[in-house]
């Protein structure tokens, strides 16, 4: 959310003049891209119209405040947005990030080919090859495949063991997925055009750098959904806090700048907005963890087919009474506080949120500085384009993921028994054996009924 | 090894159409290094002392043939001297074939982030070096910790601080990495932007080309030693002889890329390469020292000692009714293995190639000759192994898929680490399983 300070308070401020950049900018030899990113599966049709409606209401104010509120009515509209998507569930919820994600990578790649052509007064040599915008979707569904199919191996094995062509694209999951990427692969070098070499090449790197930046962290998104909508939600709204606190918190005291990078951004913005969103962090995990439907891993109900979020919540979840240290004692006046474990987390999660996800939001803005260009598309007025508003959650979904899997959860363990079953009979008896001297070890299981 | 066929003789005029032809695209905004590029050797450092004499001897010897001969004994010899030492690596153990791929997968590295340099011409920006370095140390961590927690079990189980390192591995791995990228963002400056971001982007391709091959070729090694020599020395013999194949009988032109290779030499490679991977596996099949998986006993040292499994066993196949009447044979005698083997060489002989056409196509694109000057007569440790990057990932595919099951010690490590209530569900599951296989008596098991 880096524009949203870079275009508070500039010379350039004026609405109707954002409006006229937006459209020279479109004009320029970008109309057949953009009228391609219009259809948006993520964005409800009605935003486009929200600007005149609102400049309308609007007109009134300076245009300061102006700008501020079409920002400010926008955001909500995207936070309401993701709660009701949130309501409606996992489901839809994966079906979202798939869309963002494709839509992500389209942004990507049509502003950097249309910056060329417009530039570089280059021909549209990428409209003139149309191999490139296959390939490139090509290699986008290839990765998909690849890591959809890890998922539904994982968390959906009752339902891929039942019917049996499931069975064989899982057993056989990765070989095939190596063929479709070698298919491309070959079509690629099939497709060297004598004059073009280096273009091509160009592409390709690129390509498979947005896939490795987009396509993982979605995928890693999906990963932490499955353990529980809370590790999907929290992160996810510690890093939109942070940028509106940063925001504000620039806003009224920002004085010492941060970063060369970016101007617009002060060391007192930085500062409170790390307090405020790990405050905000506390107490959103308070809250959400009462909720079941939050807490619980999302589970494939073989049955009923559909997903199902219902379990005992695990200790991370249980309210437990902490001593607080002394010095908070003598502050509070309290002696023990009742919090659930999980917000100890979220307090790692939301500082990283607001050390790190900053540092996201600098790599874009370097990477639009780099190829000057304003925003990544024009898909949200006011916002830019889709990958504007998700630039600092980059890495915050790697953290998430490695987070959890190394201080939370284990190993998923239908995966374990898949792998057991899947080893030689007489390996499978040696882990038998070694498994059962370690339960007995542990008491749970009685040695008199095992010894036989 | 298209290099081979490139510098035979008369490609001169394919370089210069190439030069001219790509002028167009110097308008990038990279300035014209067309001029700076046509002498690659000025720029690469570190070419050893000895390599360099080598061609002076062999010149010396060679002065009296003809330059077309002289080139050819030359990279003769050197082909001669690389698969020798090769050869001798193996037959030192797994430790040095690791050191080996190491040495490689970074010379490799460097020499392709090089090149980048000089395109870009990023040398005034010394972070640049510095962060390249970094990204390979950092991704390198990775997968070697993974491999050293994967296979090497033992020793992790006996050290306190290796244990530590080993459970939050991922952790520390990703917090390298942010470092890096933190660094690299800070150190953006504000008139190079676009020149960082190429390297940043190019060296990310770069690891994910270089890095990640080699190190499914260290776990192919793992499974076995054969698994690591049989895909190798295919896709050397194909580019061998499908070099003489196309010297001799070469007449129709194969790819508009490579103008020197045609489809004799194609098929005649092909061909020539599932034959010798047959009888190469046949041969390598006999010896537990290449079957036999890779383990790291308490000892600290490598075992490689066991019961060959099926694959690795005489087997007697029924010959197919076509086959039996040409051979007169009913029945042959072949391990399992060579029937896998098949498959691989014909990986090797038709999608290889294609790795050496994404070469060629990069040194035309970036209007370079070779990748680096290391190997005299064949250019870097690129050039030579161009052909092997899918073959080390198709080898790694095709054993999980094919062949391997998952890894035992690593499934009881993650057991080990389950809740006791999951643990407890898996082991009656397991039970019942075992029962019903037969592997355990059916005693008296009550509820």
């Amino acid at each position: 959310m880096t524009e949203l300070r870079h275009r508070g308070p500039t010379e350039k401020d004026l609405l109707q003049q954002q409006q006229e950049s937006e459209s020279e900018v479109r004009t320029d030899g970008e109309a057949p891209s953009d009228s391609e990113i219009k259809p948006d599966p993520g964005v409800p049709p009605t935003v486009d119209d929200t600007p005149e409606v609102l400049s309308k209401a609007l007109s009134g104010m300076s245009s300061r405040w102006k700008n501020w509120w079409v920002r400010g009515i926008l955001t909500l509209a995207m936070i309401s947005f993701f709660f009701i998507i949130i309501y409606l569930g996992p489901m839809v919820l994966m079906m979202i990030v798939s869309a963002l994600r494709g839509q992500a990578k389209h942004n990507l790649k049509f502003r950097v080919s249309c910056f060329r052509d417009h530039h570089d007064s280059l021909p549209p040599i990428l409209y003139h090859l149309p191999w490139f915008r296959t390939l490139s979707w090509y290699f986008l569904l290839c990765v998909n495949y690849f890591f959809y199919g890890e998922t539904v191996t994982d968390y959906f094995s009752a339902l891929v063991q039942r019917e049996e062509p499931l069975r064989i694209l899982s057993k056989y999951h990765r070989f095939i997925s190596f063929t479709l990427y070698l298919t491309g692969f070959c079509m690629f070098v099939l497709s060297l055009v004598k004059k073009h070499y280096r273009l091509q090449f160009y592409m390709f790197g690129w390509t498979h750098v947005t896939l490795l930046i987009v396509v993982t962290q979605s995928h890693l998104i999906i990963h932490n959904l499955f353990e529980g909508m809370i590790w999907f939600i929290v992160p996810i709204s510690c890093v939109i806090c942070n940028d509106i606190m940063a925001y504000m918190f620039g806003f009224f005291f920002g004085r010492t700048p941060l970063i060369k990078l970016s101007p617009k951004k002060t060391w007192e913005g930085f500062i409170g907005g790390f307090f405020a969103t790990v405050v905000f962090g506390l107490l959103l995990s308070y809250v959400m963890a009462g909720w079941r439907y939050f807490v619980c891993p999302v589970e494939f109900n073989n049955d009923s087919n559909r997903f199902e979020v219902d379990c005992e919540p695990s200790d991370l979840f249980q309210l437990q009474d902490y001593t607080l240290p002394s010095v908070l004692q003598s502050l509070i006046g309290w002696e023990t506080v009742r919090i659930y474990p999980f917000q100890i987390h979220s307090v790692a999660l939301s500082a990283f949120a607001s050390l790190m996800g900053p540092f996201g939001g600098f790599f874009a803005s370097g990477f639009k500085r780099a190829f000057k260009i304003k925003d990544f598309a024009n898909t949200i007025p006011g916002h830019g384009g889709i990958m504007d508003r998700f630039d600092c959650q980059y890495l915050m979904a790697t953290f998430v993921n490695v987070y959890i899997g190394s201080f939370i959860r284990g190993p998923n363990p239908s995966r374990v028994m898949q792998q057991l079953l899947a080893l030689r009979l007489d390996q499978q008896l040696h882990i038998f054996n070694t498994l059962r001297a370690h339960l007995i070890e542990k008491g749970l299981l009685s040695a008199i009924e095992e010894a036989a | 090894m298209t290099e081979l066929r490139n510098r035979g003789g008369g490609d001169r005029d394919a370089e210069n159409i190439s030069d001219k032809d790509t002028d167009g695209e110097d308008r990038f905004g990279l300035g014209g290094e067309g001029d700076r590029d046509s002498k690659p050797d000025t720029d690469t450092p570190e070419v050893q002392p000895s390599v360099d004499n080598t061609p002076k001897c062999l010149n010396k010897a060679l002065a009296g043939m003809s330059s077309r001969w002289k080139n050819w004994w030359i990279r003769g010899i050197l082909t001669l001297t690389m698969i020798s030492g090769f050869f001798l690596i193996i037959y030192m153990g797994p430790l040095p074939l690791m050191l080996m791929v190491l040495a490689i997968q970074i010379k490799c590295f460097q020499e392709i982030i090089t090149i980048g340099y000089r395109v870009y011409h990023s040398y005034e920006l010394p972070w640049f070096r510095t962060l390249s370095w970094y990204f390979l140390l950092c991704v390198n961590y990775f997968f070697y910790g993974e491999t050293v927690a994967e296979n090497f079990g033992n020793l992790v189980q006996r050290d306190e601080p290796l244990q530590f390192l080993v459970r939050y591995h991922r952790f520390i791995s990703f917090a390298l990495y942010l470092s890096g990228f933190c660094m690299f963002v800070l150190s953006l400056v504000k008139k190079h932007y676009r020149l960082q971001f190429y390297m940043f982007a190019w060296t990310h391709v770069t690891l994910l080309i270089v890095v990640s091959q080699s190190h499914l070729v260290i776990q192919n090694l793992f499974e076995g030693l054969i698994w690591f020599i049989v895909p190798i020395s295919t896709v050397i013999c194909n580019d061998i002889t499908a070099y003489i194949c196309g010297f001799f009988f070469g007449r129709t032109p194969l790819i508009k890329l490579s103008p020197k290779k045609t489809w004799e030499g194609f098929i005649g490679g092909f061909f020539s390469t599932v034959v010798f991977g047959f009888i190469f596996a046949y041969l390598l099949a006999q010896y537990n020292y290449f079957v036999c998986p890779v383990e790291y006993s308490e000892s600290n040292s490598f075992l490689i000692n066991c019961e060959p499994s099926d694959l690795f066993v005489l087997q007697d196949y029924t010959l197919p009714s076509v086959l039996q009447t040409v051979l007169r044979w009913k029945t042959v005698k072949i391990y399992p293995f060579q029937i896998h083997s098949i498959a691989l060489s014909t990986f090797a002989s038709l999608i290889g190639p294609f790795g050496g056409f994404f070469a060629s196509g990069f040194k035309r694109a970036f209007k370079i000759k070779d990748f680096a000057d290391t190997i005299p007569g064949h250019g870097g440790i690129m050039d030579r192994f161009d052909c092997q990057y899918l073959v080390a990932t198709f080898v790694h595919v095709y054993l999980t898929s094919f062949i391997r099951g998952p890894n035992p010690s690593k499934v009881l490590q993650q057991l080990l680490v389950l809740q006791p209530e999951q643990q407890l569900s898996i082991f009656n599951t397991l039970k019942s399983h075992l029962t019903e296989t037969g592997m355990i008596p059916p005693a008296i098991r009550g509820p």
